[in-house]
Order: structure tokens, then C-alpha cells, then sequence
């Protein structure tokens, strides 16, 4: 039986903590706020001689996740963090992450990107890494980023799978506050994440192989590509079989897509990350005013849960899309235009409107959520036509 | 050769490795790179003194070597891309490179 210690502390610590319990054979990184107290702790662990990783300190993310690249190839456990910049400047390398089929995991302190320079949170960051070929899961708490980061590795290392997988966690706001959180002890997350064997390690000199080779014109990078579109599609399945055997053994819920309220909302509000927190505050304010209000969070964004979006909403009369991030010149912001493409098999299309917020932790107060959800009642009511994009909260 | 890639111009993407992975260790002597090639080496038997530094220096082990000289049929033409090395490190210029298709010079 599990044992569970409840603690005060932050989102960062209880990050290197589940790393620690799963016991990465290697760790490369570089410290970037608001992550920096994630590799700082592990960093801790290591001086300790509490992990037996081999802790590689480099001179940026681009050595970072290139040195995470060669270690998962040499058949090692590999795990790591960044955020915002960091993120940006690994950015070729995420590609390589996957297109190798490397199962790292890696930790995200969601940071707006400069410029102007701005160290809190937004997801915009994550989101410029949507395209790469990893597992993407957002967590709203600190809580979440401990289970999510558990639920990462399982899910990258499954055999179905081989992905690399990136455990999102909001800059400052979780990775920092103090929470409440459930720790297991390192037996029952050791035992739950097993033992890692790799498919192709270059160190098993038994059976030669090589890494990073050529598929050029008239070759097989085509099918190679294909390859990774029917991973990361299966890993749908794995993310939810992984998440309902971890949800067992904590007793928290973990869904793709997780609804508060969504029974018989007619007004939705779909958010990612610790704003659900907020939008939930505000739909049970609403709910005693009589407002039909509901929340569904999206906690994976890769593989993008389509069908189970389609069920949260399928009922509800209006729809506010909260992106915490910009698509520049795009309709609108990244989830967004997910969820409404999601939306358009439906027979009877509700509105979907789409309110960009947050950014560079431009802070999210109720009275937001509140003009959203009169804004989706100003709609369903015929009183205001749908409008395009808001910048929810700019002057 | 245990790796058959033989009908890999028929396979499918689930026959493909994973992560582009060549399961195989030591088998790019059966990726011909020769038809990447504009330029040949010409080698004057009469200059070569056999130091083998074409030998020695050549990228891609096109050159054949036995007995310790440069071997008669001395250019493997799967391999060699015609990249020019073995003239331009040639220490006597017995080495030109020739295009493609053309008249090879008459050997004097």
C-alpha cells in the first residue's frame, strides 16, 4: 500500500522531487527562472548522495538537451527541466528528441518569451514547442505537476509510446506559491514508473547500433514521420491508461480533459493550467446566481484530446477558448483553434469565441472570468453577436 | 549481413526501425555513395610511388591497396563520390580528377 506524506511546499520542489523518485540515470541542465529550483534541488539530491545520477552541467539548453539526446541514446533514463528562453533556444534539438524516439522527460516552468523581457508566466513557451512530437500535459497545481511528472515518464517509456514528454507546471504561480501536496514514498513511484529498458541503447555493445542517421531525398524520412503520428496518437490511450492506474493509487482524478460543472452547463469556459482554478471559483459563483456555468480543463495538450473535448461541450450553448498564449496572425490562440476545429463535426455548432489573457503573468482576476462568462450570456441570450479575439484585461 | 534491406524499397512504415535506427553495426560499405559523383580520380601509375597517402587519407575507403602498393583495379567506384582529396593531398601529382563521362588523357 502506498504510503503518502502531506507537505507544504512548492511546485518546483515537488518536480525534482518525483524526479528524484524516478531516478533518472542522467540528468543535463541548465537553471533558467522560474525553473531554476528544480535543477538547484536535484542538484542538492546529487551532493547528497541521495540519486545516483549522473548530474551533467552544461553551458546552455541547446548543450542541455543535446546532452539529454545522447544519454537517452546510449539507453539511459533521462530527465531534465527548462523554461521559457531555454525552451526556445532547445528548440531543434526537441525535434531530435523525438524524431529519435528518445523518451526523455523534461520539466516546464511556463515563462513568456522576450521580448519585451519578462520572467512570468504564460504559456507561450510550451506552446511554441506544440509541433515538436512530444506528450505535452499542463498541470493547474503543484499537486498536478508532482503526478503529471510520474504519469511523463511512464507514459514516454511505454513501448507503444517512446516519446518525449514534457510536464508543464505555471511559472511562479505553481512553481513557486506553497501548496498542499501528497508526496508517495520512493517505493510506491519506483515501483509504479518499473524499470527502463531501452530499445536501441548504443552501450548495449551486444547489439550495435546507430543513432542519428541520414533518411534523405528518395528515402524513408517520410515513413519515419508517419511513424511518430501513429506514436504520439497511441500514446493517447497510454496517457490515459497511465493516468487512471496512477489516479488508483492516489485517489485524485486524472482525465485529458477534465470537466467541472460540464453536465448541464450551457455556458463553457476551456482554460489549461492554474487559471481553472480561477474560472471554477467563478462558475460556482455563477451557479448561485442560477448561470448554467461550467469549466473544462485541458490537462493534455499532446496528444490534442479532440473526442473528449467534443463530449465536455457538445451540450453547452456558448464556448469562451482562454489561451494563455498568442498565435500571431493566426484566428485566434493555439486552443483555440483546436477546440473549434474540434467543434466543427458537431451537427449543431455553438459559438465559440476565444479570449487571449495572461500573458507575461498580466495578473488573472475574477472580474476576468466574471466578463467572460456575462459575455457568453450576452451571447446566448441574443443580446451581443459572437465577438473575434479579446485580449482579456488589456488596456 | 544480417540486417536484409534488400526489399526496403517495398516496406512499409511499420518495417521501418524505430527512430531511424540502423540495427546493424558497420554496414555503410553497402550505402553506394558512387553515384554522387561528377569528378573521377585519374591516377598515373608512372608518377605513384605507392606512399598510400591517398590510401590513408581517402573518406570514404575507395582505395584499394595490396601488397602494400595501391592495388591495379584500385578504385572502388560504389564508394568513391569523387570528392578530390586523394588529388589534392597527392604529394606527387599523380593524381588528377577528371569529369564524368568525358575521355580519360592518354597515359604516357
Amino acid at each position: 500500500m502506498a504510503e503518502v506524506k502531506t507537505v507544504a511546499t512548492t511546485g518546483n520542489l515537488v518536480v525534482a522531487e518525483a524526479m528524484r523518485q524516478c531516478k533518472p540515470d542522467v540528468v543535463a541542465a541548465y537553471p533558467i527562472t522560474p525553473q531554476t529550483t528544480i535543477v538547484e534541488e536535484y542538484a542538492k539530491f546529487v551532493a547528497q548522495g541521495r540519486v545516483h545520477t549522473e548530474y551533467v552541467t552544461v553551458e546552455s539548453e541547446h548543450s542541455a538537451m543535446s546532452a539529454c539526446i545522447g544519454a537517452s541514446a546510449a539507453g539511459a533514463r533521462v530527465m531534465t527541466a527548462t523554461a521559457s528562453q531555454g525552451l526556445a533556444l532547445m528548440w531543434e534539438e526537441l525535434h531530435i528528441a523525438s524524431g529519435m524516439r528518445l523518451p526523455i522527460v523534461m520539466a516546464n516552468a511556463n515563462r513568456a518569451l522576450s521580448a519585451p523581457i519578462n520572467i512570468h508566466c504564460d504559456h507561450g513557451d510550451a506552446m511554441g514547442a506544440r509541433d515538436t512530437g512530444w506528450v505535452i500535459l499542463f498541470a493547474e497545481t503543484a499537486q498536478e505537476a508532482y503526478d503529471n511528472t510520474i504519469i511523463c515518464l511512464k507514459v514516454a517509456e511505454d513501448p507503444e509510446v517512446l516519446l518525449p514528454a514534457m510536464t508543464c507546471l505555471d511559472g511562479f504561480i505553481t512553481t513557486h506559491s506553497i501548496d498542499r501536496i501528497e508526496l508517495f514514498d520512493d517505493e510506491t513511484v519506483a515501483d509504479f514508473v518499473g524499470e527502463y529498458e531501452p530499445a536501441n541503447a548504443l552501450l548495449d555493445t551486444d547489439s550495435p547500433v546507430s543513432h542519428g542517421c541520414f533518411a534523405g531525398l528518395g528515402g524513408p524520412f517520410f515513413e519515419f514521420k508517419k511513424a511518430q503520428r501513429l506514436a504520439i496518437d497511441r500514446s493517447k490511450g497510454v496517457v490515459e491508461r497511465v493516468g487512471a492506474a496512477f489516479s488508483e493509487l492516489s485517489g485524485r482524478p486524472f482525465g485529458l480533459v477534465e470537466s467541472d460543472m460540464m453536465d448541464d452547463a450551457d455556458l463553457a469556459i476551456v482554460v489549461i493550467g492554474s487559471t481553472a482554478g480561477n474560472a471554477r471559483h467563478v462558475a460556482k459563483e455563477m451557479r448561485a446566481q442560477g448561470v448554467k456555468a461550467g469549466v473544462v480543463k485541458v490537462r493534455c495538450f499532446r496528444p490534442f484530446p479532440q473526442a473528449e473535448l467534443v463530449a465536455a461541450l457538445k451540450d453547452a450553448k456558448a464556448v469562451a477558448v482562454l489561451d494563455r498564449a498568442e498565435s500571431f496572425g493566426a484566428e485566434g490562440g493555439p486552443l483555440y483553434l483546436e477546440t473549434r476545429s474540434a467543434l466543427y463535426d458537431l451537427e449543431t455548432r455553438m459559438p465559440v469565441v476565444n479570449y487571449i489573457y495572461g500573458l507575461g503573468g498580466s495578473d488573472v482576476r475574477l472580474e476576468l472570468i466574471r466578463q467572460v462568462y456575462s459575455d457568453l450570456s450576452d451571447i446566448v441570450s441574443g443580446s451581443a453577436s459572437p465577438s473575434g479575439l479579446v485580449y482579456l484585461g488589456a488596456r | 549481413m544480417k540486417w536484409d534491406i534488400s526489399s526496403m524499397d517495398s516496406w512499409k512504415t511499420e518495417d521501418f526501425p524505430l527512430g531511424a535506427v540502423i540495427p546493424e553495426a558497420g554496414n555503410s560499405q553497402y550505402y553506394r555513395t558512387g553515384g554522387w559523383r561528377s569528378d573521377r580520380p585519374f591516377r598515373n601509375i608512372e608518377t605513384c610511388t605507392d606512399c598510400l597517402i591517398c590510401w590513408i587519407d581517402c573518406p570514404d575507403s575507395a582505395i584499394r591497396v595490396a601488397d602494400e602498393k595501391i592495388a591495379e583495379d584500385w578504385l572502388d567506384l560504389d564508394h568513391c563520390k569523387g570528392c578530390g582529396v586523394c588529388a589534392n593531398e597527392c604529394p606527387v601529382e599523380a593524381i588528377t580528377m577528371v569529369p564524368e563521362g568525358c575521355e580519360l588523357p592518354e597515359v604516357k
